[in-house]
């Protein structure tokens, strides 16, 4: 009898959730509560929440190759393995005391999260979190250590990064875990900010606070060192008060133009890959924050710092011309686009919801409680580069 | 004498002591979500640092409400921290550095 009940039990404690797929799933980042929610996009529903993830001020998620565990970076140097088909935290490790971001490698195996304090590189197993490089950000003659911003993921089983008070770019390969090997750039430019990869991994460009212009690694070529783009896109003319760093995390390339925002001014710069000059500037009505295109690249959606980051601006492509504006609400912190890219998801932070919106009718189709809500991170960043 | 006291009295009553006493109850309410949401962007939410330096009133120890508001107002040239004179009154950055320095001011 006993045992019949313990079988029970187990059966009971190891019940299988109901089969279901996770490409369809997503995580929101409600930053002030460490909390996330768990959603879904075929029905446009929260599914779950998760607490207890600490200081989630700037947080961001990189998912697993199979799409069922999302690591999530917080402010607060925490790292936390959560298994969305479950619900629930698997590991969480306090591995700095400030960071910001992370990258998970090719082969699914290493996540890799940047820090600020103490700065530098951290690399974990992906399966048991537990440490396996410390890449201190040390630079200069006195050794001091920089914050590191812009980590990526790369092809070749490595990392890339940038360090915001040394201007460096440094490339981590991790081919061999237990010898890891770094190529180091120097003098790429005054405080890159963030950075970003090309959808084939090929050009990492890392984009400047402290001058005009962004400073772009190309992979392939390493040896022909980094080069400087767009410089002097200010003309020299004072930048206007930067209320909140511009992303470029998710940006934009469409029909081989890319789009970034524009430091301190009110502009979206248009660049040519073929040539990497700039190919134009469009004017819009606050500081970009993120630029980011719709799937199939025939739009640009653009979301703004304070006191404009009530809006998003839409840009059709092909005529460069504003085409939507909306209104959602005071501070709309980010978007992320359905996989192919028909709705889109906004963050209204202030207004404490999640908005869904056709992106063809600009028609609000749905709207979904969220505490803070900051960052929106679907599982088909899975099997992107970079993401 | 005691004339002149009641005189310096009666000024001193005058002059606002705080600049809470000039901020309008709603507008606080909106410049304690400034400084946790938008603040706390550079600086964490809880005021532990990021990208500027932490705002804690440990960390910011032996700095006046004077220089804080004047670095809120004008920014710091040369950092990634802007000039919030933009979108704050001289008034409304000072109650802000009051409160940083004193968390459990009203």
């Amino acid at each position: 009898m006993n045992r019949i009940l313990l079988v029970l039990l187990l059966v009971v404690i190891h019940a299988p959730v109901a089969a279901r797929g996770t490409g369809d799933l997503g995580l929101v980042i409600e930053r002030a509560s460490g909390s996330v929610q768990i959603v879904e996009t075929s029905g446009n529903t929260s599914i779950g929440r998760i607490e207890g993830l600490g200081d989630l001020s700037h947080a961001s998620v990189v998912y697993s190759r199979d799409e069922r565990y999302a690591y999530v970076f917080g402010r607060d140097g925490g790292l936390t393995k959560i298994d969305i088909l479950n619900n629930e935290i698997c590991r969480r490790r306090l591995q700095s005391g400030n960071s910001i971001g992370g990258a998970i490698s090719q082969d699914g195996r290493l996540v890799a999260v940047s820090n600020y304090e103490p700065g530098g590189v951290k690399v974990f197993d992906a399966d048991s979190l537990d440490l396996v490089a410390d890449i201190p950000a040390t630079w200069g003659a006195a050794q001091q250590r920089s914050k590191v911003i812009g980590l990526v993921d790369a092809p070749g089983h490595r990392f890339v990064f940038s360090l915001w008070d040394a201007g460096e770019i440094w490339v981590l390969d991790l081919s061999d875990r237990a010898q890891p090997l770094i190529e180091k750039f120097g003098e790429v430019g005054r405080n890159p900010y963030d950075a970003l990869i090309t959808g084939d991994g090929r050009y990492y460009i890392a984009g400047l606070f402290g001058e005009d212009g962004m400073a772009m690694l190309d992979l392939w070529n390493l040896k022909s060192g980094v080069t400087r783009i767009l410089p002097g896109y200010g003309r020299g003319e004072q930048k206007l008060p930067v209320y909140k760093m511009p992303h470029l995390e998710g940006w934009a390339v469409a029909g081989g133009f890319a789009f970034v925002p524009a430091v301190g001014r009110h502009e979206v710069l248009v660049i040519d890959m073929r040539n990497w000059r700039e190919a134009g500037r469009i004017p819009v009505q606050g500081q970009p924050v993120f630029v980011m295109a719709r799937p199939d690249g025939r739009q640009v959606w653009v979301n703004f710092a304070l006191p404009e980051n009530d809006t998003i601006q839409v840009i059709d492509t092909q005529t460069l011309d504003i085409v939507k504006q909306l209104k959602p609400g005071k501070g709309v912190l980010h978007m992320e686009f359905e996989p192919r890219g028909e709705e889109v998801w906004l963050s209204v932070r202030d207004e404490n919801r999640i908005e869904v919106y056709d992106t063809r009718s600009f028609e609000r189709k749905a709207v979904i409680p969220a505490i803070r809500p900051s960052g929106i991170f679907f599982t088909a960043r899975a099997h992107r580069i970079g993401l | 004498m005691i004339r002149s006291a009641w005189l310096a009295l009666s000024l001193l009553a005058a002059v606002p002591l705080t600049a809470g006493d000039v901020i309008p109850g709603t507008r606080q309410g909106e410049l304690v979500e400034l400084l946790i949401q938008d603040c706390g962007s550079c600086h964490g939410l809880q005021m532990k640092g990021g990208l500027g330096p932490a705002l804690l009133p440990a960390s910011l120890h032996g700095k006046s409400a004077e220089y804080l508001s004047a670095v809120i107002l004008n920014g710091r040239p040369g950092s990634a921290m802007p000039a919030w004179n933009g979108l704050l009154s001289p008034d409304e950055a000072r109650w802000i550095a009051e409160r940083l320095l004193q968390p459990d001011l009203p």
